[in-house]
């Protein structure tokens, strides 16, 4: 097969049907939402629930995302379980600063998305008062499934993303 | 022998330290004065064998002279009694410490002291022990409020003031239903 002049690839035909195209973007994308390391900042009761879905019933892996990292330097998804006391709140801001990037944060329960029941002197109003929260999960605790919806809205939310142009997002506000 | 005749005991063995004694459903409780509350625990530990000191607690009558009240939960396990002890005492006195008479009033007087405010005299170890050491504020006294107070410490913690929107979300204790008595949030007063 002989290409056009005016096309901007051709390919063997050894290897036709062998060949995807696709945007960079969305190649690399599809492998960061597949393959999600979390790591689990289990502070209360819902960290009890984030162990039941990695566990067989429920099963994290079967998306992709089981691959739980007790090292920040290797997780990219941060699962804040639990009520953020103001004791713990800056050892929690200084994991999440040790995570590199591409890193999102998932905020699982009442407690972490905005201090839940806990109006009191001793707990942070919600984990986005200190980092930027990706998807915020109701319920206290929230049930494995509602843990598995979250972790699926965020794959979703990283589909859209432009992650060749804002690389390091973070750092470079921080330089800047 | 009973709780009763020991609350007699320490009567005849303390007289005028002991203010008065009440008994509730079974339980026993000695009101001492702040000076002879040291002497009559080690005596209800030495002597009336209370070998476990359940739990130490403090109150805040704000508003009372004295304004704080120490109160202490001693059983034994060899004749299985209960007693509790209280004492009264004014602002800024310091009470001496039970950490030499039971071993686990270490931490108990630490929480004490974290909440309340309370010093304890001759204690091997007052630190907080809930909040950082730094905190500037004593959260269990009535004149904290429920929302907290704003404060920094670089590099360790910092505190903010809660939303509490319509007020603090309760309970309606002795409520006539489950739904009446279901948490809910209150106007303060």
């Amino acid at each position: 097969m002989v290409a056009p002049a005016e096309t901007h690839a051709a390919y063997d035909s050894k290897v036709e049907g062998n060949v995807v195209f696709t945007k960079l973007d969305a190649a690399v994308n599809w492998m960061r939402k597949n393959s999600l390391w979390p790591m689990p900042m289990g502070l209360a009761c819902c960290a009890i629930e984030m162990m039941a879905s990695a566990c067989s019933r429920y099963d994290l892996s079967r998306f992709g995302m089981e691959v739980m990292r007790f090292s920040p330097r290797q997780a990219d998804v941060m699962i804040v379980a639990g009520t953020v006391t103001y004791k713990m709140a800056l050892a929690v801001k200084r994991i999440w600063d040790q995570m590199p990037e591409p890193k999102w944060c998932i905020a699982m329960g009442a407690c972490a998305s905005s201090g839940g029941m806990y109006r009191s002197y001793a707990v942070l109003q919600g984990i986005d008062n200190l980092i930027p929260v990706d998807v915020y999960i109701s319920g206290c605790p929230p049930r494995p499934e509602a843990l598995l919806e979250g972790m699926m809205r965020l794959q979703r939310k990283i589909e859209g993303e432009a992650s060749i142009s804002e690389q390091k997002k973070e750092l470079v506000n921080d330089l800047s | 022998m009973k709780a009763e005749q020991m609350v007699k005991a320490l009567k005849e063995q303390f007289g005028d330290a002991i203010l008065a004694t009440t008994e509730f459903r079974g339980e026993h409780t000695v009101q001492v004065t702040l000076a002879g509350a040291k002497p009559l625990l080690k005596y209800c530990h030495d002597e009336l064998n209370f070998d476990y000191l359940v739990d130490i607690s403090s109150l805040d009558h704000m508003g009372e002279e004295p304004r704080f009240e120490m109160v202490y939960e001693a059983y034994g396990y060899g004749h299985l009694q209960h007693l509790r002890i209280k004492a009264k005492i004014p602002d800024g006195e310091d009470v001496p410490t039970v950490s030499d008479i039971w071993a686990t009033a270490d931490w108990h007087e630490r929480e004490v002291y974290d909440m309340m405010g309370i010093k304890f005299a001759g204690h091997p170890d007052l630190r907080r022990i809930l909040m950082w050491e730094g905190y500037p504020y004593f959260p269990l006294r009535k004149d904290f409020p429920l929302a907290g107070r704003p404060s920094e410490m670089p590099e360790v913690a910092f505190t903010g003031i809660a939303p509490l929107a319509d007020g603090p979300f309760v309970t309606s204790a002795g409520a006539p239903d489950t739904v009446a008595r279901e948490p809910r949030a209150k106007k303060q007063e």
